[in-house]
């Protein structure tokens, strides 16, 4: 009979966190809002209320045991929404990269730009495909670029610590092709001449990346002229006129990627077939918005991962300092629950009301974990050799509201978890025992 | 040590509290038993005994960068070097492009640079008759359930041949064995080819090197032997740019992420949620058991017996958490790292993971334990027994 008990509470317990782990915002308002309404409206919900009434107002004389549930879940969520918000950060850097209506256009069976080569024939067939924007003048809007690597001296560094940067050749239509790229500090590189302007992100993490100084690249001294932003992952590159680039990088007249801009986002399909349908050509189209979405799948998922392993072993950890505080507090409570259940309380107010209290310090903590994992994450500069790139991306963290809620969801069910088995226990404790006992 | 029975006893006074306790500091330490062992993985890596003979030497400007074949004999003439050899970065992927493979296309005589991976004398004497043979790691091998003997289509994401295709087919003449799983877990997942396939093949490399690796024959001159190949060619429009290989790996890492970093935050937050959850616990303990505490010093105890059985309790509730957290990292980790075939390596907690988690586990018994043992040390005899404390 226990048995069957203790195995019909696990499925309970598994049913309401599978349900739980899919629920939307939303599900679990709807979830509140009716249990309210019993509490307010039923006979054994306002029993339930005045039980967790008081266990709520004996809280504060239980400070140090209830801090153990409250920094417990804060240390979980905290955690967990940090780690994840690295991967939100790092996924949204890249897809801010990308858009539907623009191409980026590579050799095929490239898994990225620096293995993909496009010769001066292929550009002028890109050029000519159908679906392409053109300016004002009634030229494509095409940037061929050249994209290299070079080492750098890394800020707060040894001496001798280099990182790696990428170095982008572009044409004149890079800027627009790309739209977020904006000149922030000094102007853009002149055609031809060895001047390259430099991104924010770059700036923030290589040495000596500043306006009028002078650079080392491929051997050749280069003047800095100007810092550009793009909210993106191209401002962690350095860039400069792909041609100068490819002297000085010894890469004769070819490429490895073109980006162009689309007449509209439904255009890719004409583009990349007729590219695909073109004997001449061996390449591989995709948007933009495509392209970064995959680049960042990986490296996103893996982040995931490490955060939810990570977070799932702590809030085992939290979960069983709960059922240790709530077991101890019911404990204390024995005589009182008995008297109650003695008057005619019926056991599954009891229950509720434990679940309510347990579930609250639950909330708090979740919130403060959330909330130091705002104050302190969010916007925290990082950077990583990113994937399909020769440079290291810099990126910031964000703590999206989802993150947010992702963290309360865990919170709540570590509350969930850790308060059931002690309020069946309150519920369930033989009334006469408890009062002798206690 | 004789009372060792008395504190046993009361650590496992309330079983169900100190059980729940338990499974709070065995996960902690779990987690950092893992987490350290990730680290130690980073900070050790290039750092092996054979590791330390080897000299890796790159292009000054980037790692994209290539250098002449030239280098390979004036490197060799420098007193001090046993053996150069060297290896072009391939690129290689099996099947689809997402399963990239580590390919590196190398001279002849790379094996002989690195002992830790074994090639049976049949085999390298395969590789080197075959033209478009390959060695494979026995975890690669595993992986993609290939056998000596087997042609392999293997897709280059950066190389086309002369037709301009980048499907390359090998055949796979030898199999790599790696003795020392610890420090050359990744030498298990190597594939390698013959340069001089991959130079004949390719319209694109034309007789350049990616990297050259230099074994030195005493450890203490490799200081000098590394500035002397970056001297051969200072100033040219090849400079380059050489490292222990320890040096160029942890640079590496470095620029991957910050994992010490990461996994000091991670832990900090742990233990302080820890120290808070079994502090509470030892309190509790303490007060519900402060009538026996009087008794115990009625029968003679001085106060100080009873602080330090309370800390020695406290203690051994960290110590036995902290084992157990410990094994179990020992356990898992390895266990994690056989069922993702290589793509994960979790080492076991190492030496140096245990005596810091130990160490920690001592640290964090005494800082639980004081507040509740000083209480201890003054409970009031006549007070306590009174009912009034």
């Amino acid at each position: 009979m226990k048995f069957l008990k203790n195995f019909g509470l696990i499925l309970l317990l598994v049913l309401v966190l599978v349900a739980w782990v899919l629920m939307p915002w939303q599900g679990a308002l709807a979830a509140a809002v009716l249990l309210a309404a019993w509490m307010f409206l039923f006979r054994s919900g306002m029993q339930t209320r005045s039980v967790a009434a008081v266990g709520i107002s004996t809280l504060t004389q239980r400070l140090g045991s209830s801090a153990v549930i409250v920094v417990g879940i804060a240390g979980v969520v905290g955690v967990l929404v940090a780690l994840l918000a690295m991967a939100e950060g790092y996924a949204q850097t890249l897809r801010n990269s990308g858009s539907l209506d623009t191409a980026i256009v590579m050799r095929g069976a490239s898994a990225n730009e620096v293995s993909s080569s496009l010769s001066r024939e292929d550009i002028v067939q890109i050029e000519q495909a159908p679906g392409v924007a053109r300016n004002a003048k009634g030229e494509p809007i095409l940037s061929a670029e050249t994209v290299v690597a070079a080492n750098l001296p890394i800020k707060g560094g040894n001496a001798d610590e280099s990182g790696s940067a990428q170095v982008r050749g572009i044409s004149e239509a890079a800027f627009a092709v790309r739209p977020n790229a904006k000149i922030i500090e000094g102007r853009t590189f002149q055609p031809g001449l060895r001047e390259i302007v430099v991104g924010k992100g770059a700036v923030r993490q290589f040495e000596g990346l500043k306006v009028g100084a002078t650079l080392k690249l491929g051997n050749q001294p280069w003047t800095i002229v100007g810092i550009f932003a793009s909210g993106d992952a191209m401002e962690s590159e350095l860039w400069a006129d792909a041609n100068v680039v490819n002297d000085a990088y010894k890469r004769g007249s070819g490429r490895n990627s073109a980006t162009v801009k689309l007449e509209n986002a439904a255009a890719i399909k004409a583009f990349s077939e007729a590219l695909e349908n073109n004997p001449q050509l061996k390449v591989k189209a995709s948007t933009t918005l495509d392209f970064f979405a995959k680049q960042s799948e990986q490296m996103t998922k893996v982040l995931r991962i490490i955060g939810i392993v990570v977070g799932s072993i702590m809030a085992v950890g939290a979960v069983f300092g709960a059922l240790n505080t709530m077991f101890a507090a019911v404990a204390a409570r024995a005589r009182e629950i008995a008297t109650l259940r003695a008057i005619g309380f019926r056991g599954l107010p009891v229950v509720i009301a434990v679940m309510l209290e347990t579930t609250l310090l639950a909330l708090v903590g979740g919130l403060i974990g959330g909330g130091i994992a705002w104050l302190v994450f969010n916007g925290f500069e990082a950077s990583t050799m990113a994937a399909g790139s020769v440079g290291k991306l810099s990126f910031n963290l964000a703590v999206s509201p989802q993150l947010l809620w992702e963290g309360i969801k865990w919170a709540l069910a570590i509350g969930f978890v850790g308060g059931l088995f002690p309020a069946v226990r309150a519920a369930s404790l033989p009334v006469t025992t408890a009062l002798r006992e206690a | 040590m004789k009372y060792l029975h008395l504190i046993w006893a009361a650590l496992f006074r309330r079983k169900g509290r100190t059980f729940l306790t338990l499974v709070s500091i065995i996960t902690a330490f779990l987690l950092f038993g893992l987490l350290d062992a990730v680290r130690v993985g980073f900070d050790q890596a290039g750092k092996s005994a054979n590791g330390a003979q080897r000299l890796q030497t790159g292009s000054k400007l980037s790692f994209i960068q290539l250098l002449p074949m030239s280098l390979q004999g004036r490197i060799g003439q420098i007193d001090g070097v046993k053996d150069v050899a060297f290896a072009n970065w391939f690129g290689g992927a099996y099947q689809k492009p997402e399963n990239q493979v580590f390919s590196f296309a190398v001279s002849p005589n790379y094996l002989d640079v690195y002992p830790e991976m074994e090639v049976s004398a049949e085999h390298r004497r395969a590789f080197a008759e075959t033209k478009n043979g390959a060695l494979v790691g026995e975890g690669l091998a595993r992986k993609f359930g290939w056998k000596v003997g087997d042609q392999v289509p293997m897709q280059s994401t950066i190389f086309p041949d002369r037709n301009g295709s980048q499907n390359w087919p090998f055949k796979i003449v030898g199999l790599i064995h790696v003795a020392d799983r610890k420090s050359g877990a990744w030498y298990d997942q190597m594939f390698l080819l013959n340069w001089k396939y991959f130079d004949d093949t390719t319209p694109w490399n034309q007789g350049q090197v990616g990297w050259y690796v230099t074994r030195v024959k005493d450890v203490n001159q490799a200081d000098r032997v590394l500035k002397a190949i970056d001297e051969i060619s200072a100033n040219s429009d090849h400079e380059t740019r050489t490292q222990t290989e320890a040096a160029a790996m942890s640079s590496w890492m470095k620029q991957v992420a910050d994992i010490n970093l990461i996994v000091t935050s991670i832990m900090g937050a742990v233990f302080f949620t820890l120290l808070l959850l079994a502090g509470n616990t030892m309190m509790q303990a303490v007060r519900e058991r402060t009538g026996e505490i009087a008794v115990l010093k009625t029968l003679g105890f001085s106060g100080e017996s009873v602080l330090s059985m309370v800390l020695a309790e406290s203690v051994l509730l960290l110590l036995i958490g902290g084992a157990v957290g410990l094994l179990l990292a020992s356990v898992i980790g390895p266990a994690v790292s056989a069922g993702s075939g290589g793509a994960l390596n979790l080492p076991a907690a190492g030496a140096a993971s245990w005596m810091t988690g130990i160490g920690l586990a001592l640290l964090f018994g005494l800082a639980v334990g004081a507040l509740p043992a000083v209480r201890a040390m003054r409970v009031n005899i006549t007070d306590a027994l009174a009912g009034r404390a």
